[in-house]
């Protein structure tokens, strides 16, 4: 992108400061790991504010003193911390050059209007800040899993070794204790054959439910509407003991069908909410054509409402399926042991033995996960094209 | 539409699928409950492996121990109990007996008696506490600390837990009054055979409470038996009570830096019960499991696994070495002579009457 304004170097009473700030919170985070919060925060202000302007005023040329802050921290960080605090010190040698030079040269202007004040200048890259910290915030605990999954002990502690990188701290033995461990393959076996069951009932109930509450001819229509919505507003575990009661009775409690049943119940709220949104865009029109042309309802169905509705359905059956494959309090109570699913191994796992095997799992899951969701985006974009959608 | 057809075809493979798995269980199964963990593989080693191979019964296991009393009471509730036998501590099963949830088991007509000929009921002895319940392993409750973060001075006496001075750091007790106040009431200068008098008293559950007190901005409170060692390993906590068994797991399996603190150790029972109501069927192959594993040669084999003492007298003498390890597990067990010069007794009579108060108690003393 081109330059939206001219830019200018800016006086050393603007940047030196602004890095000082910048130093004295990545001194507040080293000297809290070192045991030491204030010496971190005036150090980092002092030491940063000084090589940027040792860098700008000094040796002025930017790409030799930038690599020269980087070589520099990482070995300050590596009699800090060994190999893996000096990575970190060469990463952060490298994001204060960057930003030392990003502000003295008045770069942060080049792509904001030439209009804007300083205050929104300003605001503008807060914004950024604050969005960035809300997405680190969000993924840092499913990131910190990763590497806890390849832990060589059986705990939930980075060990020594393992920061040191030394490969002796890693092993795959919770991947291996996973793949032979009978419990827990009977654990992906039952959550393999519950969730598509559940959401199948889930799908096709709820499709048909949500078609049959958008024609106005219904009565209590929002009546209706509110009890099949009821099991995701009603606590979880309140609908859980009810089951329990109710499928005892009824010989349900303990059974394969009964644990489907009660996911179903759980998913057919998704799949009306989703499917009723996509309704509001349908044009009945079309389903008077095609029965004015001599298709039956089932047919109409088929060939004109269900491929128009489909994005609908396919998200609220991706809901379903998601909400069967984690849940836990429903099956706890409606399965009995025969039935343990992968999230009830884990909920187990964690309370009986804090075993890393629980991580391995996670990982698993969590990069199935985004392949699922990547294969399912693909095809969108896919038969968008097709259709002629979008111009891409 | 070549969508709907693909979707329909996933569907009824999905149905086909679905309806193949859901039949062909039930036929020779159990469902056996337990604790989990290091506690439950010793168990599936030493006793389901080789039932399973003998008799060709599928044992699922469960691991709901920590509330089969509430989940017991529900599905007896619900008239539907979908458990052979149940792992408890015996507190439980004396509870679950007195509301008939068990069933009660006669030692000599239902259990195999010692090698030499001694009859169970004189084999098991003393620990038969109550009617319903066939104890397996005497486990204790006790301290473990890491020996890196406790300076030059190895603690030696229970009382280091309240010593935050010579014992910096956070330390980690169980979340429930059992224990923690009889531990607080000898290190408040009670004797040890006075203390369930004192406990008695109101005055006394305050005195313990008191001095659980002046720890109280130290201690990290842990629910599950796998918390200490996590919180051990970690170092988050320079000592905390756990079963002896999860603790010889981290010293001798793990290899972690942590020792045993012996002293005051609390001696418990687990064993088996069987819920009451089962059919005929089901009750008979409980009943027929329990003899199996509960014989002399088994509780010894269960040794081998994890530190926990076999609960026959005849059992004793036939604890080997650890399966994998190959270290003699005897100075391992809780009821070693090394281990056991001093130790204390749970009183069960007296937690069955003052239980309910107690935790009361201990609750709002928590939530201060």
């Amino acid at each position: 992108m081109a330059a939206l304004t001219p830019i200018s170097r800016t006086p050393v009473s603007f940047y030196v400061p602004v890095v000082a700030a910048a130093g004295a919170v990545a001194g507040l985070f080293v000297g809290t790991a070192q045991g030491a919060s204030l010496l971190g925060v005036v150090l980092g202000a002092v030491l940063l504010a000084a090589a940027a302007f040792v860098m700008t005023q000094i040796i002025k040329v930017e790409s030799p003193s930038r690599w020269g802050l980087v070589v520099i921290l990482a070995i300050v960080g590596f009699f800090l911390g060994g190999i893996p605090a000096m990575i970190i010190g060469g990463a952060f040698g490298w994001f204060f050059g960057w930003f030392s030079f990003w502000l003295y040269e008045g770069r942060y202007r080049a792509r904001v209007a030439p209009y804007l004040t300083p205050g929104q200048v300003l605001w503008h890259f807060t914004f950024r800040v604050i969005c960035g910290a809300i997405l680190v915030f969000l993924i840092t605990p499913i990131l910190v899993v990763m590497p806890l999954s390849f832990n060589a002990e059986d705990f939930f502690t980075f060990t020594p070794e393992m920061l040191r990188f030394d490969p002796e701290g890693y092993s795959l033995k919770h991947y291996r204790d996973f793949l032979t461990n009978s419990d827990w393959q009977n654990a992906l076996k039952n959550s393999v054959q519950i969730a598509p069951m559940a959401t199948l009932l889930s799908v096709s109930f709820g499709t048909l439910a949500a078609i049959g509450l958008s024609q106005p001819h219904v009565p209590f229509r929002r009546a209706i509407m509110a009890i099949l919505i009821s099991p995701m507003i009603v606590p979880l575990i309140i609908s859980a003991a009810g089951m329990y009661f109710f499928y005892s009775r009824i010989g349900l409690q303990g059974t394969y069908i009964g644990v489907v049943l009660a996911h179903a119940a759980l998913g057919i709220p998704f799949v009306i909410i989703t499917v009723t949104a996509t309704l509001v865009g349908f044009d009945n029109s079309l389903t008077r054509a095609a029965a004015n042309m001599g298709a039956g309802p089932v047919t109409t169905f088929f060939r004109v409402q269900m491929p128009l509705i489909l994005p609908g359905v396919i998200s609220g059956g991706l809901f379903a399926f998601i909400t069967s494959f984690d849940e836990v309090v429903v099956v706890l109570f409606v399965g009995s042991a025969g039935q343990k699913t992968l999230p009830w191994q884990m909920f187990t796992g964690l309370r009986e033995q804090i075993s890393p095997t629980i991580l391995a799992v996670a990982t698993i899951l969590v990069v199935v996960s985004i392949a699922l969701l990547t294969v399912v985006e693909v095809l969108r974009r896919r038969s968008e094209r097709l259709r002629g959608m979008s111009p891409a | 539409m070549k969508m709907t057809k693909a979707l329909l075809a996933t569907t009824a493979l999905t149905v086909a699928a679905g309806m193949a798995s859901a039949d062909g269980h039930m036929a020779s199964e159990m469902t056996i409950v337990s604790w989990g963990g290091a506690y439950s593989n010793s168990q599936q080693k030493a006793y389901h492996d080789p039932y399973m191979e003998k008799t060709g019964v599928k044992v699922i296991n469960d691991e709901s121990s920590a509330e089969a009393v509430a989940k017991l009471r529900a599905m007896n509730e619900a008239g539907n109990v979908t458990w052979d036998v149940v792992d408890v501590v015996a507190a439980d099963a004396i509870r679950l007996c007195d509301e008939g949830l068990a069933m009660e088991i006669d030692p000599d007509e239902h259990l195999a008696a010692a090698p030499d000929g001694t009859s169970a009921a004189d084999d098991f002895g003393d620990l038969l506490v109550s009617d319903c319940f066939i104890p397996q392993i005497v486990y204790s409750t006790t301290f473990g600390y890491r020996t890196d973060m406790v300076g030059a001075t190895a603690p030696t006496s229970v009382c280091a837990v309240f010593d935050t001075e010579a014992y910096p750091g956070k330390r980690s007790l169980e979340k429930r009054p059992i224990n923690n106040m009889e531990w607080a009431l000898i290190c408040d200068g009670v004797a040890k055979d006075d203390v369930y008098d004192v406990l008695e008293t109101a005055e006394g559950q305050q005195r313990a409470l008191d001095k659980l007190g002046t720890i109280k901005d130290d201690v990290i409170w842990w629910s599950a038996g796998a918390d200490t060692p996590q919180l051990l390993a970690d170092g988050e906590v320079v000592m905390g009570s756990t079963y002896n068994g999860r603790l010889f797991s981290v010293i001798e399996e793990q290899k972690q830096p942590v020792a045993m603190l012996w002293d005051a150790q609390v001696f418990d029972l687990d064993g088996w019960i069987i819920p009451a109501g089962l059919s005929d069927e089901r009750k008979a192959r409980a009943l027929d499991y329990i003899m199996f594993a509960t014989d002399t040669q088994r509780l010894a084999d269960q040794a081998k696994y994890i530190s926990y003492g076999p609960a026959r007298a005849s059992s004793a003498p036939l604890v080997g070495q650890h399966a994998d390890l190959g270290i003699d597990m005897a100075p391992h067990m809780p009821t070693d002579p090394n281990n056991a010069k001093n130790t204390f007794l749970y009183n069960y009579e007296f937690w069955a009457d003052y239980r309910d108060d107690i935790d009361a108690k201990f609750q709002a003393w928590l939530a201060q």
